[in-house]
Protein backbone atom coordinates (compact mmCIF):
# COMPACT_ATOMS: atom_id res chain seq x y z
CA UNK A 1 0.00 0.00 0.00
CA UNK A 2 1.22 3.48 -0.83
CA UNK A 3 2.02 5.67 2.23
CA UNK A 4 -0.60 8.28 3.05
CA UNK A 5 -1.25 11.04 5.54
CA UNK A 6 -4.25 10.65 7.84
CA UNK A 7 -6.36 13.54 9.12
CA UNK A 8 -9.69 13.95 10.88
CA UNK A 9 -12.18 16.47 9.53
CA UNK A 10 -13.47 18.87 12.18
CA UNK A 11 -16.42 20.13 10.11
CA UNK A 12 -17.94 19.74 6.65
CA UNK A 13 -16.14 22.90 5.49
CA UNK A 14 -12.90 21.52 6.85
CA UNK A 15 -13.48 18.22 5.02
CA UNK A 16 -14.17 20.03 1.74
CA UNK A 17 -11.08 22.20 2.15
CA UNK A 18 -8.86 19.18 2.78
CA UNK A 19 -10.42 17.37 -0.17
CA UNK A 20 -9.64 20.35 -2.39
CA UNK A 21 -6.03 20.03 -1.25
CA UNK A 22 -5.95 16.43 -2.47
CA UNK A 23 -7.29 14.29 0.39
CA UNK A 24 -9.76 11.44 -0.21
CA UNK A 25 -12.72 10.96 2.14
CA UNK A 26 -12.52 7.99 4.52
CA UNK A 27 -15.72 6.57 6.03
CA UNK A 28 -15.80 3.12 7.64
CA UNK A 29 -13.09 2.06 5.19
CA UNK A 30 -14.48 -1.42 4.52
CA UNK A 31 -14.30 -0.83 0.76
CA UNK A 32 -11.69 1.94 0.45
CA UNK A 33 -9.03 0.26 2.61
CA UNK A 34 -9.47 -2.94 0.64
CA UNK A 35 -9.15 -1.07 -2.68
CA UNK A 36 -6.00 0.65 -1.38
CA UNK A 37 -4.56 -2.73 -0.45
CA UNK A 38 -5.40 -4.00 -3.95
CA UNK A 39 -3.69 -0.98 -5.50
CA UNK A 40 -6.94 0.17 -7.11
CA UNK A 41 -7.10 3.36 -5.03
CA UNK A 42 -3.87 5.23 -4.38
CA UNK A 43 -4.64 8.25 -2.17
CA UNK A 44 -1.68 10.07 -0.66
CA UNK A 45 -3.88 11.68 1.95
CA UNK A 46 -7.06 10.55 3.75
CA UNK A 47 -9.50 12.75 5.62
CA UNK A 48 -11.66 10.80 8.07
CA UNK A 49 -15.26 12.08 7.96
CA UNK A 50 -16.77 9.59 10.41
CA UNK A 51 -16.50 12.00 13.35
CA UNK A 52 -18.69 14.64 11.72
CA UNK A 53 -22.16 15.01 13.29
CA UNK A 54 -24.00 12.87 10.74
CA UNK A 55 -24.62 9.88 12.99
CA UNK A 56 -28.34 10.22 13.76
CA UNK A 57 -31.57 8.89 12.25
CA UNK A 58 -34.31 11.52 12.47
CA UNK A 59 -37.99 10.72 12.05
CA UNK A 60 -40.35 13.37 10.76
CA UNK A 61 -43.99 13.44 11.97
CA UNK A 62 -45.25 12.04 8.64
CA UNK A 63 -43.07 8.95 8.88
CA UNK A 64 -40.22 10.12 6.67
CA UNK A 65 -36.60 9.52 7.63
CA UNK A 66 -33.43 11.58 7.53
CA UNK A 67 -30.53 9.16 7.89
CA UNK A 68 -27.11 10.64 8.63
CA UNK A 69 -24.33 9.55 6.27
CA UNK A 70 -22.17 8.32 9.17
CA UNK A 71 -24.85 6.01 10.61
CA UNK A 72 -23.53 2.46 10.50
CA UNK A 73 -25.31 -0.11 8.37
CA UNK A 74 -26.01 -2.12 11.56
CA UNK A 75 -27.62 0.79 13.36
CA UNK A 76 -29.77 1.59 10.34
CA UNK A 77 -31.04 -1.98 10.02
CA UNK A 78 -31.63 -2.30 13.79
CA UNK A 79 -33.59 0.95 14.07
CA UNK A 80 -37.15 0.19 15.21
CA UNK A 81 -38.67 3.00 13.15
CA UNK A 82 -36.97 1.79 9.99
CA UNK A 83 -37.99 -1.83 10.65
CA UNK A 84 -41.59 -0.75 11.23
CA UNK A 85 -42.10 1.85 8.51
CA UNK A 86 -39.58 0.92 5.82
CA UNK A 87 -38.91 -2.82 6.22
CA UNK A 88 -37.60 -3.06 2.64
CA UNK A 89 -34.73 -0.77 3.65
CA UNK A 90 -33.81 -2.74 6.78
CA UNK A 91 -34.04 -6.02 4.82
CA UNK A 92 -31.82 -4.67 2.03
CA UNK A 93 -29.15 -3.53 4.48
CA UNK A 94 -29.26 -6.88 6.28
CA UNK A 95 -28.91 -8.70 2.95
CA UNK A 96 -25.54 -7.03 2.38
CA UNK A 97 -22.07 -7.93 3.66
CA UNK A 98 -21.49 -9.58 7.08
CA UNK A 99 -22.24 -8.58 10.67
CA UNK A 100 -18.66 -7.39 11.12
CA UNK A 101 -18.72 -5.20 8.01
CA UNK A 102 -22.17 -3.76 8.71
CA UNK A 103 -20.94 -2.67 12.14
CA UNK A 104 -18.35 -0.42 10.51
CA UNK A 105 -19.67 0.47 7.05
CA UNK A 106 -21.53 3.77 6.88
CA UNK A 107 -24.63 4.78 4.94
CA UNK A 108 -22.60 7.26 2.87
CA UNK A 109 -19.94 4.65 2.17
CA UNK A 110 -22.56 2.08 1.23
CA UNK A 111 -23.90 4.47 -1.43
CA UNK A 112 -20.42 5.17 -2.78
CA UNK A 113 -18.90 1.67 -2.69
CA UNK A 114 -17.33 0.61 -5.98
CA UNK A 115 -18.26 -2.27 -8.24
CA UNK A 116 -16.97 -5.75 -7.41
CA UNK A 117 -16.31 -6.51 -11.11
CA UNK A 118 -13.20 -8.68 -10.90
CA UNK A 119 -11.39 -6.67 -13.59
CA UNK A 120 -11.98 -3.39 -11.75
CA UNK A 121 -10.49 -4.95 -8.61
CA UNK A 122 -7.43 -6.33 -10.41
CA UNK A 123 -4.99 -3.44 -10.92
CA UNK A 124 -2.99 -5.54 -13.42
CA UNK A 125 -5.91 -5.71 -15.86
CA UNK A 126 -7.35 -3.09 -18.20
CA UNK A 127 -10.59 -1.48 -16.97
CA UNK A 128 -12.31 1.64 -18.29
CA UNK A 129 -13.74 2.38 -14.86
CA UNK A 130 -10.37 2.28 -13.12
CA UNK A 131 -8.21 3.45 -16.01
CA UNK A 132 -10.35 5.26 -18.62
CA UNK A 133 -9.58 4.25 -22.19
CA UNK A 134 -7.76 1.03 -21.26
CA UNK A 135 -10.61 -1.23 -22.39
CA UNK A 136 -13.13 -3.63 -20.86
CA UNK A 137 -11.99 -7.26 -20.70
CA UNK A 138 -15.24 -8.24 -18.97
CA UNK A 139 -17.25 -7.96 -22.19
CA UNK A 140 -15.42 -10.96 -23.67
CA UNK A 141 -14.28 -12.41 -20.35
CA UNK A 142 -15.77 -13.27 -16.97
CA UNK A 143 -19.10 -11.49 -16.86
CA UNK A 144 -21.65 -14.00 -15.63
CA UNK A 145 -22.40 -11.74 -12.65
CA UNK A 146 -22.43 -8.42 -14.56
CA UNK A 147 -25.01 -6.17 -16.21
CA UNK A 148 -27.95 -7.03 -18.46
CA UNK A 149 -29.51 -3.56 -18.59
CA UNK A 150 -28.15 -0.12 -19.48
CA UNK A 151 -24.55 -1.20 -20.04
CA UNK A 152 -22.27 0.25 -22.71
CA UNK A 153 -19.35 -0.86 -24.85
CA UNK A 154 -17.11 0.77 -22.27
CA UNK A 155 -18.43 -0.95 -19.14
CA UNK A 156 -20.70 -3.80 -18.07
CA UNK A 157 -20.18 -3.46 -14.31
CA UNK A 158 -23.02 -3.60 -11.79
CA UNK A 159 -23.54 -1.47 -8.71
CA UNK A 160 -22.99 -3.65 -5.64
CA UNK A 161 -25.19 -1.94 -3.01
CA UNK A 162 -28.33 -3.63 -1.72
CA UNK A 163 -29.31 -0.57 0.34
CA UNK A 164 -29.30 1.66 -2.75
CA UNK A 165 -31.80 -0.65 -4.49
CA UNK A 166 -34.25 -0.19 -1.63
CA UNK A 167 -33.59 3.56 -1.66
CA UNK A 168 -34.35 3.66 -5.40
CA UNK A 169 -37.73 2.01 -4.78
CA UNK A 170 -38.40 4.37 -1.88
CA UNK A 171 -37.85 7.55 -3.94
CA UNK A 172 -35.08 8.55 -1.55
CA UNK A 173 -32.81 11.53 -2.12
CA UNK A 174 -29.23 12.23 -1.13
CA UNK A 175 -28.17 15.33 0.81
CA UNK A 176 -24.88 16.60 -0.55
CA UNK A 177 -22.56 19.30 0.73
CA UNK A 178 -20.43 20.74 -2.07
CA UNK A 179 -18.28 23.78 -2.76
CA UNK A 180 -21.40 25.64 -3.92
CA UNK A 181 -23.36 24.79 -0.77
CA UNK A 182 -25.94 22.14 0.07
CA UNK A 183 -28.24 20.39 -2.36
CA UNK A 184 -30.63 17.46 -2.42
CA UNK A 185 -30.26 14.94 -5.26
CA UNK A 186 -33.01 12.39 -6.04
CA UNK A 187 -31.47 8.93 -6.00
CA UNK A 188 -32.34 8.41 -9.67
CA UNK A 189 -30.21 11.42 -10.57
CA UNK A 190 -27.47 10.40 -8.13
CA UNK A 191 -26.35 7.25 -9.94
CA UNK A 192 -25.61 7.14 -13.65
CA UNK A 193 -25.30 4.62 -16.46
CA UNK A 194 -21.75 4.02 -17.70
CA UNK A 195 -22.04 5.43 -21.24
CA UNK A 196 -18.56 6.48 -22.34
CA UNK A 197 -17.53 7.66 -18.85
CA UNK A 198 -17.73 4.56 -16.61
CA UNK A 199 -15.12 6.06 -14.27
CA UNK A 200 -18.00 8.06 -12.83
CA UNK A 201 -20.40 5.97 -10.73
CA UNK A 202 -22.44 8.99 -9.66
CA UNK A 203 -23.20 12.56 -10.68
CA UNK A 204 -21.27 13.91 -7.67
CA UNK A 205 -18.72 16.63 -8.34
CA UNK A 206 -15.18 16.44 -6.91
CA UNK A 207 -15.25 17.25 -3.20
CA UNK A 208 -18.98 16.65 -2.77
CA UNK A 209 -19.66 15.18 0.66
CA UNK A 210 -22.75 13.03 1.24
CA UNK A 211 -24.25 14.13 4.56
CA UNK A 212 -27.59 12.31 4.73
CA UNK A 213 -30.21 10.24 2.93
CA UNK A 214 -33.81 11.40 3.00
CA UNK A 215 -36.53 8.76 2.73
CA UNK A 216 -40.17 9.83 2.32
CA UNK A 217 -42.91 8.03 4.24
CA UNK A 218 -43.98 4.75 2.62
CA UNK A 219 -47.26 3.54 4.10
CA UNK A 220 -47.53 0.28 2.18
CA UNK A 221 -46.11 -3.22 2.53
CA UNK A 222 -42.60 -3.67 1.17
CA UNK A 223 -40.01 -6.37 0.77
CA UNK A 224 -36.43 -6.99 -0.37
CA UNK A 225 -35.32 -10.27 -1.89
CA UNK A 226 -31.87 -11.23 -3.08
CA UNK A 227 -30.58 -14.14 -5.14
CA UNK A 228 -26.88 -14.93 -4.82
CA UNK A 229 -24.42 -17.77 -5.29
CA UNK A 230 -24.41 -18.73 -1.62
CA UNK A 231 -26.99 -18.21 1.11
CA UNK A 232 -25.24 -15.31 2.83
CA UNK A 233 -22.36 -12.80 2.56
CA UNK A 234 -22.29 -12.56 -1.24
CA UNK A 235 -23.22 -9.88 -3.74
CA UNK A 236 -26.50 -10.08 -5.62
CA UNK A 237 -26.88 -11.88 -8.92
CA UNK A 238 -30.29 -10.25 -8.99
CA UNK A 239 -32.14 -8.52 -6.18
CA UNK A 240 -35.44 -6.71 -5.92
CA UNK A 241 -37.05 -4.07 -3.75
CA UNK A 242 -40.83 -3.85 -3.98
CA UNK A 243 -43.52 -1.82 -2.26
CA UNK A 244 -47.12 -2.64 -3.12
CA UNK A 245 -50.50 -1.18 -2.21
CA UNK A 246 -53.48 -3.32 -3.16
CA UNK A 247 -57.12 -2.38 -2.83
CA UNK A 248 -60.04 -4.56 -3.95
CA UNK A 249 -57.71 -6.95 -5.74
CA UNK A 250 -56.23 -4.14 -7.82
CA UNK A 251 -52.74 -2.58 -7.66
CA UNK A 252 -53.20 1.00 -6.45
CA UNK A 253 -49.54 1.85 -6.02
CA UNK A 254 -46.29 0.03 -6.65
CA UNK A 255 -42.57 0.74 -6.53
CA UNK A 256 -40.08 -1.67 -7.95
CA UNK A 257 -36.30 -1.58 -8.28
CA UNK A 258 -33.78 -4.22 -9.32
CA UNK A 259 -30.21 -4.75 -8.11
CA UNK A 260 -27.34 -6.69 -9.66
CA UNK A 261 -28.52 -5.97 -13.19
CA UNK A 262 -27.07 -2.57 -14.07
CA UNK A 263 -24.48 0.12 -13.37
CA UNK A 264 -27.02 1.67 -11.01
CA UNK A 265 -30.01 0.52 -8.97
CA UNK A 266 -32.58 -0.09 -11.70
CA UNK A 267 -35.93 1.55 -11.03
CA UNK A 268 -38.41 -0.56 -12.99
CA UNK A 269 -40.82 2.14 -14.15
CA UNK A 270 -42.15 0.14 -17.08
CA UNK A 271 -43.10 -2.72 -14.79
CA UNK A 272 -44.73 -0.30 -12.38
CA UNK A 273 -46.75 1.21 -15.20
CA UNK A 274 -47.88 -2.22 -16.35
CA UNK A 275 -49.04 -3.08 -12.83
CA UNK A 276 -50.82 0.09 -11.76
CA UNK A 277 -54.63 -0.28 -11.90
CA UNK A 278 -54.43 -3.92 -12.92
CA UNK A 279 -55.51 -7.05 -11.03
CA UNK A 280 -53.16 -8.68 -8.54
CA UNK A 281 -52.64 -11.85 -10.56
CA UNK A 282 -49.61 -13.75 -11.73
CA UNK A 283 -50.58 -13.05 -15.33
CA UNK A 284 -50.17 -9.31 -14.79
CA UNK A 285 -47.02 -9.76 -12.72
CA UNK A 286 -45.50 -11.66 -15.62
CA UNK A 287 -46.57 -9.00 -18.12
CA UNK A 288 -45.00 -6.34 -15.93
CA UNK A 289 -41.73 -8.28 -15.66
CA UNK A 290 -41.62 -8.77 -19.40
CA UNK A 291 -42.37 -5.11 -20.07
CA UNK A 292 -39.34 -4.16 -18.00
CA UNK A 293 -36.99 -6.84 -19.26
CA UNK A 294 -37.74 -6.25 -22.92
CA UNK A 295 -34.86 -3.79 -22.84
CA UNK A 296 -32.42 -6.38 -21.46
CA UNK A 297 -29.29 -7.04 -23.52
CA UNK A 298 -27.62 -9.97 -21.82
CA UNK A 299 -23.98 -10.78 -22.45
CA UNK A 300 -22.71 -14.20 -23.57
CA UNK A 301 -22.82 -15.74 -20.09
CA UNK A 302 -25.51 -13.88 -18.17
CA UNK A 303 -28.78 -14.43 -20.03
CA UNK A 304 -29.87 -16.46 -16.99
CA UNK A 305 -30.21 -13.14 -15.17
CA UNK A 306 -33.12 -12.15 -17.40
CA UNK A 307 -35.03 -15.28 -16.37
CA UNK A 308 -33.95 -14.82 -12.76
CA UNK A 309 -35.11 -11.20 -12.70
CA UNK A 310 -38.43 -12.15 -14.28
CA UNK A 311 -39.08 -14.92 -11.76
CA UNK A 312 -37.99 -12.73 -8.86
CA UNK A 313 -40.36 -9.95 -9.91
CA UNK A 314 -43.30 -12.36 -10.26
CA UNK A 315 -42.61 -14.22 -7.03
CA UNK A 316 -41.98 -11.17 -4.86
CA UNK A 317 -45.09 -9.40 -6.13
CA UNK A 318 -47.09 -12.57 -5.46
CA UNK A 319 -45.75 -12.81 -1.90
CA UNK A 320 -46.49 -9.18 -1.18
CA UNK A 321 -49.89 -9.36 -2.89
CA UNK A 322 -50.91 -12.37 -0.79
CA UNK A 323 -50.35 -10.50 2.43
CA UNK A 324 -52.65 -7.63 1.50
CA UNK B 1 13.16 11.80 -4.12
CA UNK B 2 11.24 8.63 -3.54
CA UNK B 3 8.28 9.92 -1.57
CA UNK B 4 6.33 6.74 -2.30
CA UNK B 5 8.64 4.73 -0.10
CA UNK B 6 8.56 7.04 2.89
CA UNK B 7 6.12 5.77 5.51
CA UNK B 8 3.96 8.24 7.41
CA UNK B 9 3.87 7.69 11.16
CA UNK B 10 1.26 8.68 13.71
CA UNK B 11 1.01 8.33 17.46
CA UNK B 12 -2.10 6.65 18.84
CA UNK B 13 -3.38 5.16 22.08
CA UNK B 14 -5.21 1.86 22.17
CA UNK B 15 -6.77 0.15 25.16
CA UNK B 16 -6.42 -3.57 24.49
CA UNK B 17 -7.87 -6.19 26.85
CA UNK B 18 -7.85 -3.60 29.60
CA UNK B 19 -4.26 -2.37 29.15
CA UNK B 20 -3.37 0.99 27.62
CA UNK B 21 -0.72 1.17 24.90
CA UNK B 22 0.86 4.24 23.32
CA UNK B 23 2.04 3.35 19.85
CA UNK B 24 3.83 4.95 16.94
CA UNK B 25 2.16 3.38 13.93
CA UNK B 26 2.56 3.48 10.16
CA UNK B 27 -0.69 5.03 8.84
CA UNK B 28 -1.02 2.00 6.57
CA UNK B 29 -1.06 -0.47 9.48
CA UNK B 30 -4.36 -2.22 10.22
CA UNK B 31 -5.45 -2.93 13.77
CA UNK B 32 -4.64 -6.55 12.96
CA UNK B 33 -1.04 -5.66 12.05
CA UNK B 34 -0.61 -3.59 15.22
CA UNK B 35 -2.11 -6.26 17.48
CA UNK B 36 0.03 -9.01 16.01
CA UNK B 37 3.28 -7.22 15.20
CA UNK B 38 3.53 -4.44 17.78
CA UNK B 39 1.67 -5.93 20.74
CA UNK B 40 2.47 -9.61 20.17
CA UNK B 41 -1.19 -10.57 20.38
CA UNK B 42 -1.12 -13.24 17.69
CA UNK B 43 -4.49 -14.78 18.57
CA UNK B 44 -6.22 -12.70 15.91
CA UNK B 45 -5.39 -14.30 12.57
CA UNK B 46 -4.65 -12.90 9.14
CA UNK B 47 -6.67 -15.12 6.81
CA UNK B 48 -7.66 -13.22 3.68
CA UNK B 49 -6.74 -9.64 4.70
CA UNK B 50 -9.81 -8.46 2.72
CA UNK B 51 -12.65 -8.71 5.25
CA UNK B 52 -13.98 -11.88 3.66
CA UNK B 53 -13.02 -14.64 6.08
CA UNK B 54 -13.49 -13.20 9.58
CA UNK B 55 -10.37 -14.82 11.10
CA UNK B 56 -9.26 -11.37 12.30
CA UNK B 57 -12.54 -10.53 14.08
CA UNK B 58 -12.07 -8.50 17.28
CA UNK B 59 -14.36 -6.34 19.41
CA UNK B 60 -13.95 -2.57 19.08
CA UNK B 61 -16.07 -0.59 21.50
CA UNK B 62 -17.97 -3.83 22.13
CA UNK B 63 -18.78 -4.38 18.46
CA UNK B 64 -17.34 -7.13 16.30
CA UNK B 65 -15.28 -5.86 13.38
CA UNK B 66 -12.73 -7.13 10.87
CA UNK B 67 -9.38 -5.95 12.25
CA UNK B 68 -7.79 -6.33 8.80
CA UNK B 69 -9.93 -3.55 7.29
CA UNK B 70 -9.58 -1.19 10.26
CA UNK B 71 -6.79 1.37 9.93
CA UNK B 72 -5.09 1.61 13.33
CA UNK B 73 -4.55 5.35 12.90
CA UNK B 74 -8.32 5.86 12.61
CA UNK B 75 -8.85 4.09 15.97
CA UNK B 76 -6.97 6.39 18.33
CA UNK B 77 -8.50 5.92 21.80
CA UNK B 78 -10.39 2.74 20.89
CA UNK B 79 -11.32 0.08 23.45
CA UNK B 80 -10.39 -3.30 21.99
CA UNK B 81 -10.97 -6.88 23.09
CA UNK B 82 -9.19 -9.71 21.31
CA UNK B 83 -9.48 -13.47 21.81
CA UNK B 84 -6.74 -13.13 24.48
CA UNK B 85 -9.12 -10.93 26.49
CA UNK B 86 -12.28 -13.06 26.40
CA UNK B 87 -11.41 -15.11 29.51
CA UNK B 88 -11.92 -13.41 32.86
CA UNK B 89 -9.80 -14.18 35.94
CA UNK B 90 -8.39 -17.27 34.27
CA UNK B 91 -11.86 -18.62 33.47
CA UNK B 92 -12.83 -19.20 29.85
CA UNK B 93 -15.86 -17.26 28.65
CA UNK B 94 -19.13 -19.17 28.12
CA UNK B 95 -18.58 -18.95 24.35
CA UNK B 96 -15.07 -20.43 24.67
CA UNK B 97 -16.32 -23.24 26.92
CA UNK B 98 -19.13 -24.06 24.52
CA UNK B 99 -16.70 -24.28 21.56
CA UNK B 100 -14.64 -26.86 23.47
CA UNK B 101 -17.70 -28.79 24.56
CA UNK B 102 -19.14 -28.99 21.03
CA UNK B 103 -15.90 -29.39 19.02
CA UNK B 104 -16.42 -26.04 17.33
CA UNK B 105 -13.07 -26.28 15.52
CA UNK B 106 -10.59 -28.58 13.88
CA UNK B 107 -7.34 -26.83 12.90
CA UNK B 108 -8.20 -23.80 15.04
CA UNK B 109 -7.09 -21.07 12.67
CA UNK B 110 -10.52 -19.45 12.35
CA UNK B 111 -11.40 -20.06 16.01
CA UNK B 112 -10.25 -16.75 17.57
CA UNK B 113 -12.34 -14.90 14.99
CA UNK B 114 -15.28 -17.25 15.51
CA UNK B 115 -15.10 -16.71 19.29
CA UNK B 116 -14.96 -12.91 19.08
CA UNK B 117 -17.64 -12.85 16.38
CA UNK B 118 -19.99 -15.09 18.40
CA UNK B 119 -19.41 -12.94 21.49
CA UNK B 120 -20.30 -9.76 19.62
CA UNK B 121 -23.19 -11.45 17.82
CA UNK B 122 -24.82 -12.60 21.07
CA UNK B 123 -24.76 -8.99 22.29
CA UNK B 124 -26.37 -7.86 19.03
CA UNK B 125 -29.12 -10.47 19.37
CA UNK B 126 -29.68 -9.45 22.99
CA UNK B 127 -30.24 -5.88 21.83
CA UNK B 128 -32.95 -7.20 19.49
CA UNK B 129 -31.05 -6.64 16.26
CA UNK B 130 -32.61 -8.49 13.32
CA UNK B 131 -30.76 -10.41 10.58
CA UNK B 132 -31.47 -11.45 7.01
CA UNK B 133 -32.92 -14.67 8.47
CA UNK B 134 -35.51 -12.78 10.53
CA UNK B 135 -38.94 -13.23 8.97
CA UNK B 136 -40.74 -10.36 10.73
CA UNK B 137 -38.59 -7.34 11.50
CA UNK B 138 -41.16 -5.89 13.90
CA UNK B 139 -40.49 -8.52 16.55
CA UNK B 140 -37.25 -9.34 18.32
CA UNK B 141 -35.61 -12.37 16.74
CA UNK B 142 -35.19 -15.76 18.41
CA UNK B 143 -31.75 -17.28 17.85
CA UNK B 144 -32.58 -20.53 16.08
CA UNK B 145 -30.02 -22.35 13.93
CA UNK B 146 -30.92 -20.41 10.77
CA UNK B 147 -30.39 -17.14 12.63
CA UNK B 148 -27.05 -18.34 14.02
CA UNK B 149 -25.81 -19.46 10.58
CA UNK B 150 -26.81 -16.17 8.98
CA UNK B 151 -25.32 -14.04 11.73
CA UNK B 152 -22.04 -16.00 11.69
CA UNK B 153 -21.69 -15.91 7.88
CA UNK B 154 -18.81 -13.44 8.12
CA UNK B 155 -16.64 -16.21 9.62
CA UNK B 156 -15.44 -18.95 7.31
CA UNK B 157 -14.12 -22.32 8.53
CA UNK B 158 -12.16 -24.16 5.86
CA UNK B 159 -12.19 -27.34 7.96
CA UNK B 160 -15.98 -27.23 7.84
CA UNK B 161 -16.56 -27.39 11.60
CA UNK B 162 -19.80 -25.50 11.13
CA UNK B 163 -21.96 -28.17 12.80
CA UNK B 164 -19.97 -27.82 16.00
CA UNK B 165 -19.78 -24.05 15.71
CA UNK B 166 -23.55 -23.68 15.39
CA UNK B 167 -24.07 -26.07 18.31
CA UNK B 168 -21.56 -24.13 20.42
CA UNK B 169 -23.15 -20.78 19.67
CA UNK B 170 -26.61 -22.20 20.37
CA UNK B 171 -25.35 -23.49 23.74
CA UNK B 172 -23.67 -20.16 24.61
CA UNK B 173 -26.88 -18.30 23.74
CA UNK B 174 -28.94 -20.65 25.94
CA UNK B 175 -26.51 -20.29 28.86
CA UNK B 176 -26.60 -16.54 28.57
CA UNK B 177 -30.39 -16.57 28.58
CA UNK B 178 -30.45 -18.90 31.60
CA UNK B 179 -27.99 -16.66 33.44
CA UNK B 180 -30.28 -13.69 32.95
CA UNK B 181 -33.54 -15.47 33.83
Amino acid sequence: MRPFAYERATSAEDALRRHAEGAAYLGGGTNLVDLMRLGVELPSRLVDVTHLPYDQIQLDPNGGLLIGAAVSNSDLAADRTVREGHPVLAQAVLAGASGQIRNVATVGGNLLQRTRCSYFQDAAKPCNKRNPGSGCPAIEGEHHNLAILGHSEACVATHPSDMAVALAALDASVHVRGHAGERVVPIEDFYRLPGDAPERDTTLEPGDLVTAVEVPPLGMPSRYRKVRERASFAFALVSIAVALRVDGGVVRDVRLALGGVAHKPWRARRAEEALRGNPVTEEFFLRAAEAELEAAEPLRDNAYKVTLARNLIVRTLAELGEGT
Amino acid sequence: MDSEATPVKAEITLRVNGAEHRLDVDTRASLLDVLREDLGLTGSKKGCDHGQCGACTILVGGRRVNACLALAVAHDGAEIVTVEGLAEDGRLSPVQEAFIEHDGFQCGYCTPGQLCSATGMLDEAERGWPSAASEDLRVDPVLDDDEIRERMSGNLCRCGAYMGIVAAVREAAARREAAEA
